[in-house]
């Protein structure tokens, strides 16, 4: 075993022979899961930890005995790989999943605060990887903007606002049933930004709002800063890749399908309203329920 | 008796119509109903105006003297015509011209109140103490089923955006402008075709004041088309799928380029026929001299719209490149070999359009699986104490310091000196009435310094085509020309045309004059 990290291990093809299990393995394991959780640390800037995963990659057995730790931790192994470590994320119920609650005081006793932080979250994502190409291509590097981010969820706002107005329909919403209200116009509603006495931004707005879900991203390890402009300008990471499109993605499509919508699409970007056409596409890739 | 006179009100008493006759409806058919909704929503809108003068009993003072909803008025008016391509109105600028209204209202009262009064009617504007920022009015109508329902109607009338330098500027709203330019729930284009025939007749029968308003209004309606088509602009540099580009922005960007082709030579013509009418006013009577004012003010609006015209002009011009280069970047990559979902099409869009109490699962779930993991903090005894124990961070308002740039002295690498350029400027300086042959400056040029022959042969050669626009721009009145007659150039070191090199000289109060009314 040495310590120092050669890129041309992937071609010793060579695989050890069988030896059993020992304490110094699991400790090894547990280290590799270790590594894992501190989200923002990458394989090629620790030797040790860049030395777990490729042996993470070669040594079945340790393979298997690091993904046991993880899961008995309530963790989910998404990926083990040089470019992203070992991606982990909690899973549901685990000691590592964030609460709403503690992620934000306000959306634990507003709904609509609740829904406002979700969307932001979403949101990011959709910009980051604004094609369904771009959630799958490995290499892709999403870009997105905080400005960027509350511009993008008010154009579709808009959009949604004058479709309504075309067909003609009142979406004022009923005084006495506010969760009536159309999601759209909870966003389009909350003022974008607002001065503030101490020249912070103002939490309660939009933009507030995405800043601190890009925030908090940043410290999942999931977008990097690159500069202040528009509000603060990021990148994401192979993990945040990972995430939404192996976990969050996923999970969200199931509760929208759960409420009955099934958003169709045939795998081609739209960042338009998908069409209403009920035809389902044959090659579309999703688990699909009739209504 | 009663029951026969008045049937409609006791239908009851006539069970030979049937059950099904409806009970009378107040309002006479939906179309009505929307109409008094839209008409409720328009005084809604000025609702916050009338806010202020009841509101401002409970301020700490004596305000009583202060007409709010004047001040409020001004402060919308100022906030729109502030409002950039860009940007919105700076925060600053909008309550500093707010000042001398509000000083003139009360006059004795000091100036730390007038301020107070311009920032407490600009804060209420924007309701800062709402989570929204905005304000919501409780409507009724009538549902398909006959069934009365309230709602609630949210509308904004100045709004908080933020700018490219990370600050806080002012938008009025499209509310906001219905309401101060007066229920223009109309066709923007047609809406402005309209306020410049108007114009041009006022003009014409020489009623400058009944012109200036149909001015201001072409105005509000010029910044309120811009704002049209900066969102549309806005939505395409973002991201090319959001918006159509086949038919949709091509035609909004052909037609927005014709109507400014359109406004610009209307708005020239009109320009033309004000500065007559304020040249030819007579300064010496009343009339005279308040019609020359009025004139003057009509420019400078008139002036104003064809400054954001032009400004207008330049975003359409850049649309079509920034698209070509958008799309290079993001339909043209390669595509990958899996497919992910569509987050866009299939998760943010139809989410949206739930209903707010079923979308907060969807976005619930991609929260919970989308935001990353903490570790879990275990606290010992001996860290909490120091944790409490710890002052508080003081927060940073200076900043972090910059630092000491270190400047390195560049190497001073011209090829000629001050004293050369000097000495070719003065061979250059010919009189206007005596051009004369590059052969024979460049020969004078050898006398003095055998380098100079260069600099003049660069100079005169740069004069064959001379800086006409910017002699003109800078006022400059004399410029250095150069023309090729068709005599070969004679000389040891030179080959090309004997050009004749002359000064020309240029009006430059006329071009002064040309460039203060073109503005």
């Amino acid at each position: 075993m040495t310590t120092h990290h050669d890129t041309s291990w992937a071609a010793e093809t060579e695989p050890p022979a069988p030896t059993p299990i020992t304490p110094a393995d699991v400790a090894d394991a547990a280290r590799l899961v270790s590594f894992g959780l501190q989200a923002k640390l990458l394989p090629a800037r620790d030797a040790e930890y860049a030395e777990l995963v490729r042996r993470h990659r070669e040594d079945p057995p340790f393979a298997r005995l690091a993904d046991a730790v993880a899961t008995g931790m309530g963790l989910v192994v998404l990926e083990v790989s040089p470019r992203a470590g070992m991606a982990v994320a909690a899973a549901e119920d685990s000691l590592f999943a964030v609460r709403m609650g503690d992620y934000s005081r306000r959306a634990a006793s507003e709904s609509t605060d609740r829904f406002l932080h979700g969307l932001a979250h979403l949101a990011v994502a959709a910009m980051a990887f604004p094609r369904p190409e771009d959630l799958a291509d490995d290499g892709y590097l999403g870009r997105i903007t905080v400005n960027g981010v509350d511009a993008f969820v008010r154009q579709a706002c808009r959009r949604l606002e004058e479709q309504a107005d075309a067909e003609g329909a009142n979406t004022d919403p009923q005084s006495d049933a506010p969760g009536l209200e159309a999601a759209w116009r909870v966003w389009a509603r909350r003022t974008a930004t607002g001065a503030t006495k101490d020249a912070r931004r103002l939490s309660g707005s939009t933009i507030g709002i995405v800043a601190k879900a890009v925030l908090f991203l940043v410290d999942s390890g999931f977008l990097q800063k690159v500069s202040d402009d528009s509000g603060g300008t990021y990148r994401t990471t192979a993990r945040y890749q990972l995430q939404v499109r192996d976990l969050a993605g996923s999970a969200a499509m199931a509760e929208l399908l759960d409420l009955g919508v099934v958003p169709v699409s045939d795998g081609t970007a739209s960042l338009l309203p998908p069409d209403t056409a009920d035809e389902l596409v044959a090659d579309a890739g999703l688990p699909f329920h009739s209504l | 008796m009663t029951a026969i006179a008045d049937p409609p009100t006791v239908p009851g008493l006539r069970p030979t119509a049937g059950a099904a006759v409806p009970a009378a409806r107040p309002a006479p058919g939906p179309a009505a109903d929307e109409g008094l909704a839209r008409r409720l929503k328009a005084l809604a809108c000025t609702a916050p105006l009338h806010d202020l003068d009841n509101r401002k009993v409970n301020l700490a003072g004596e305000y009583g003297g202060y007409a709010m909803a004047e001040v409020g008025l001004a402060a919308i008016d100022l906030v729109t015509l502030h409002m950039d391509f860009d940007t919105g109105a700076d925060r600053d600028i909008v309550l500093a011209r707010l000042l001398p209204r509000v000083a003139a209202q009360a006059v004795g009262r000091p100036a730390a109140e007038h301020e107070r009064v311009a920032r407490w009617v600009l804060e209420s504007l924007i309701n800062v103490g709402s989570v929204d920022r905005g304000f919501r009015a409780v409507y009724g109508t009538f549902g398909a089923d006959g069934e009365y329902v309230r709602r609630d109607y949210d509308f904004k009338l100045i709004e908080e955006v933020p700018g490219p330098d990370g600050g806080v500027y002012l938008r009025t709203t499209d509310e906001a402008v219905n309401v101060l330019v007066g229920a223009l729930d109309t066709d923007v284009t047609s809406a402005q075709i309209a306020a410049e025939v108007k114009l041009e007749v006022l003009i014409r029968r020489g009623r400058l004041a009944d012109a200036q308003l149909a001015a201001e209004q072409a105005r509000y309606r010029t910044v309120q088309y811009a704002e049209t088509l900066r969102r549309a602009l806005d939505a395409t540099r973002r991201n090319v799928r959001a918006v159509d580009w086949m038919s949709a922005i091509p035609d909004l960007i052909d037609e927005a380029l014709d109507h400014i082709a359109d406004r610009y030579r209307h708005e020239n013509a009109i320009l033309t026929n004000i500065r007559k009418a304020r040249d030819e006013a007579e300064p010496h009577t009343a009339e005279g001299a308040e019609h020359k004012r009025r004139a003057a003010e009509l420019l400078d609006i008139v002036k104003d719209c064809i400054r954001r015209h032009t400004k207008l002009q330049t975003r359409l011009l850049e649309a079509g490149p920034l698209f070509r280069a958008e799309q290079d970047r993001q339909a043209f990559a390669t595509p990958g070999a899996r497919s992910g979902i569509d987050l866009y099409g299939q998760l943010l869009a139809p989410v949206l359009r739930l209903p707010v109490e079923q979308a907060v699962r969807p976005t619930g779930a991609f929260f919970a699986h989308g935001a990353g993991l903490r570790t879990p903090v275990s606290v010992r005894v001996a860290d909490l104490v120091d944790l409490l124990l710890t002052p508080p961070v003081e927060r940073e308002h200076l900043g972090a310091e910059l630092p000491d740039p270190d400047l390195v002295a560049t190497p001073d690498d011209s090829r000629f000196s001050e004293a050369q350029l000097e000495a070719a400027l003065v061979l250059l300086d010919l009189p206007a009435d005596a051009p004369r042959r590059l052969s024979g400056l460049l020969a004078d040029a050898r006398k003095q310094d055998p380098d100079l022959p260069y600099l003049v042969a660069l100079l005169s050669v740069h004069a064959a085509s001379p800086p006409v626009g910017t002699a003109y721009r800078q006022g400059e009145e004399r410029l250095l020309f150069a023309v090729d007659d068709g005599t070969p150039l004679r000389d040891p070191e030179f080959g090309g045309a004997d050009l004749i090199v002359g000064s020309a000289l240029l009006d430059a109060v006329g071009m002064a004059a040309d460039r203060k009314d073109a503005g």
